[in-house]
């Protein structure tokens, strides 16, 4: 019986990931419940209004990018335009040895996982370092994040203890304040030590071409500090129109990710280091990465470009509890990830394209979302897609008969009579895939078919 | 919400749709809605040409085959009489789903009128109606799992409104409740590790309130999660709402 990959990963997941995946899900979404609900009469409308905000960005990125490209030149930041993963990672590189820079301090940015950054880096000679606690315990791990804002959820507190250790930072202990204290103090002359930094951008904003970068633990500020030169990794989709849009996203994000009225770290970069400031980068750049987006934009799935990465569908996702991230084989996981990353592909989706599948439909996605992104929909567009496009599903029963069946009544009424042989037969012996799988994990109920309609014709009489 | 719209109601002649998995398994789940309908004074018409709403192959990615299926229940439901489903699952297909696979049709106004005239059962009866409370006796506890493909629809209210309504009924609460069954139709045979697991786990939820019953407004949640708990020799007692009500009213004039 063949089922589908991520079904198949979730079955081989460890009992400890699991229970690690599903406790940090669960507690994340419930937090974000309550803290919407306690502090607003209605969230709801909040992101219904976000909602249309976003789409309303990605409907007009044609006017809003040179807006803001000419707004971002106006501060003295130099913008470049990177329309794949390779054209991004050498933007990078190209700014770094315009300056000699030969170490790279990063905060969280999920485009650089995308791009794949970091190995590009290390073949050039140049060292990147992640300065958010998960990542750069994913770092040292040599693994992937496995969720959009927690990159560690898959782990617990014993499994990091022992990264730790394996990697010099002192003996085993599994005190979540000894493993920070260590973190810290190994990091903090790291960034003394760096020529450039790194960060990603939760917005963009187009009117005044202020860049928000949020963390909860201050790592993007030192990375700031000590740096001579900012790079902002950046997706194209990340522009809000106006300052003032701000105050709806930051309290929806941070509600909605890790259920805080606001992220500890709200950073409004505005440009390098002007006249008369004392501190602060001296060069900045925005590289605004394409990497598939203008496709997803041109397909009936351009809603998903409306995320704001905050990870409240994969808390509540049932599929993802009981998968974790990395089942997705993507950068993006869960629900969103599913529309997302097959997209991203372009031509490839083929290879993600049942990441769409792996979904009860349960809506439970478009309910938290902070930008209202109907994803059901979008999943079932792909399920479309994939089917018209030929592409295997394993265990996904074909439709042809049914389809037959259910447009001649009196077929229908003959299959629903001919159907009682199940109750007589061994359903094991029923060479039906879909029976088998159905039955692996269930037992069918007796088959009544045409009962009811017997009944209404002798109650009629 | 996804019901807004709707073609306002003027008399109660009702064409009934049954859905599939009444039709082929749970028979009387469908009995006890024209009971019911009748009950509240309703000229129950049942089309003998209907088949299933669609959903299956729409889920499954084969909307061509879908698309054969919704027309097909479009030239069924032809009369402007409200189309009542037991199913928030089946109800929605018809009023949001095939809107969806139908976006770049032709027939595409047929289908949205569709979708206008159809109602789920509980949503029928409370805010259709007007019906507020239930008569009769049924004594039991009561965990009513609301079904996913109500969501942003006032059926799940409407059913708690009802059941809750009943002398002798108690309603109690499980945890997570938000959470799918894990059915989701061809999800249930394409991932059945996972949609098992999804089942168990609201089963060990449901368990720990020790209700009587187990209601939904969808049979294909009860059948998924009934089946799960007999294969594990551990039988729960489902019942759709509707059984409920005509159980309630039994023996009343």
């Amino acid at each position: 019986m063949r089922t589908q990959p991520i079904d198949q990963a979730a079955a081989a997941l460890d009992a400890e990931t699991k229970a690690a995946v599903y406790d940090g899900s669960k507690v994340g979404h419930e937090k974000r419940t309550k803290v919407l609900f306690d502090h607003y009469a209605d969230p709801n409308r909040l992101r219904a209004l976000a909602g249309e905000i976003k789409q309303h960005v990605v409907e007009n990125l044609d006017t809003y990018l040179p807006a803001l490209e000419a707004k971002l030149q106006e501060n003295g930041v130099k913008v470049h335009w990177a329309s794949t993963a390779a054209a991004a990672c050498e933007a990078v590189h190209g700014i770094m040895k315009g300056t000699g820079a030969t170490k790279l301090v990063k905060a969280k940015t999920m485009v650089s996982e995308e791009i794949e950054l970091e190995g590009y880096l290390k073949d050039r000679g140049i060292e990147s370092l992640e300065t958010d606690l998960g990542e750069f315990i994913v770092q040292l791990d040599h693994d992937h994040p496995s969720h959009i804002i927690k990159p560690i959820m898959h782990k617990n507190r014993r499994q990091i203890a022992r990264t730790f250790e394996k990697n010099g930072l002192g003996a085993y202990n599994d005190e979540p304040g000894v493993i920070t204290q260590r973190a810290r103090q190994y990091l903090r002359h790291r960034y003394l030590e760096a020529d450039v930094a790194l960060t990603g951008a939760n917005f963009v904003v187009a009117e005044s071409g202020r860049v928000v970068v949020v963390t909860n633990e201050g790592n993007s500020r030192f990375c700031l500090a000590a740096t001579r030169c900012h790079i902002v990794l950046v997706g194209i989709e990340k522009i809000l129109p106006r300052d003032r849009d701000l105050g709806l996203f930051l309290n929806l994000l941070a509600r909605s990710g890790t259920a805080q009225q606001l992220t500890v770290y709200n950073e409004f970069v505005s440009g390098p280091r002007g006249r008369g400031q004392p501190d602060g980068p001296e060069e900045m750049h925005v590289v605004f990465v394409d990497n598939g987006r203008t496709d997803v934009l041109a397909s009936e799935c351009r809603d998903i470009l409306r995320c704001i990465r905050c990870g409240a569908c994969l808390n509540v996702c049932p599929v993802y509890r009981q998968a974790g991230g990395h089942a997705y084989r993507s950068v993006y996981p869960g629900p969103v990830g599913a529309v997302l990353s097959p997209l991203l592909l372009g031509k490839r989706f083929p290879e993600k394209a049942d990441l769409p599948k792996a979904s009860s439909l349960c809506g439970a996605c478009n309910e938290v979302c902070p930008v209202n992104i109907p994803i059901p929909d979008l999943l079932l567009r792909l399920r479309d897609r994939a089917h018209r496009e030929g592409i295997p599903s394993p265990g996904t029963p074909p439709m042809g008969a049914w389809a037959i069946l259910a447009t001649q009544p009196v077929a229908w009424r003959a299959a629903l009579a001919a159907g009682r042989i199940m109750n007589v037969l061994p359903t094991g012996l029923i060479p039906v895939p879909a029976l088998r799988a159905w039955e692996s994990q269930r037992v069918l109920p007796p088959w009544r078919g045409g009962e009811f309609r017997k009944w209404l014709k002798m109650r009629r009489q | 919400m996804l019901t807004d719209g709707r073609t306002p109601l003027s008399g109660k002649r009702v064409q009934l749709m049954a859905t599939c998995l009444c039709d082929a398994f749970h028979a009387d789940a469908a009995k006890a809605t024209v009971e019911v309908l009748e009950r509240l004074g309703c000229e129950v018409v049942f089309p003998e040409g209907q088949t299933c709403c669609g959903q299956p192959a729409f889920n499954g990615g084969d909307w061509t085959a879908s698309r054969k299926v919704v027309r097909h229940a479009v030239r069924t439901f032809e009369s402007d009489d409200p189309v009542v489903v037991p199913s928030g699952s089946c109800a929605a297909m018809l009023f949001h789903g095939a809107k969806l696979e139908f976006e770049h049709e032709p027939d595409l106004g047929e289908v949205v009128a569709l979708g206008r005239k159809t109602w789920e059962l509980g949503d029928f009866i409370v805010n259709g109606l007007g019906v507020r409370s239930w008569p009769g006796r049924f004594d039991a506890s009561i965990a009513l799992h609301r079904s996913c493909h109500t969501r942003g629809t006032g059926s799940s209210d409407a059913v708690a409104l009802l059941l809750g309504s009943i002398a002798g009924v108690r309603m109690v609460e499980f945890g997570e409740g938000e959470q799918c069954c894990g059915f989701g139709g061809t999800f249930s045979v394409a991932f059945p590790h996972i949609s098992g697991a999804m089942g168990s786990l609201k089963l060990d939820h449901v368990r720990a309130a020790n209700p009587d019953v187990l209601v939904s407004g969808d049979m294909g949640c009860l059948m998924h999660l009934g089946g799960i708990a007999n294969k594990a020799g551990k039988p729960i007692r489902t019942m759709h709402f509707a059984q409920i009500l005509r159980d309630a009213a039994a023996g009343l004039p």
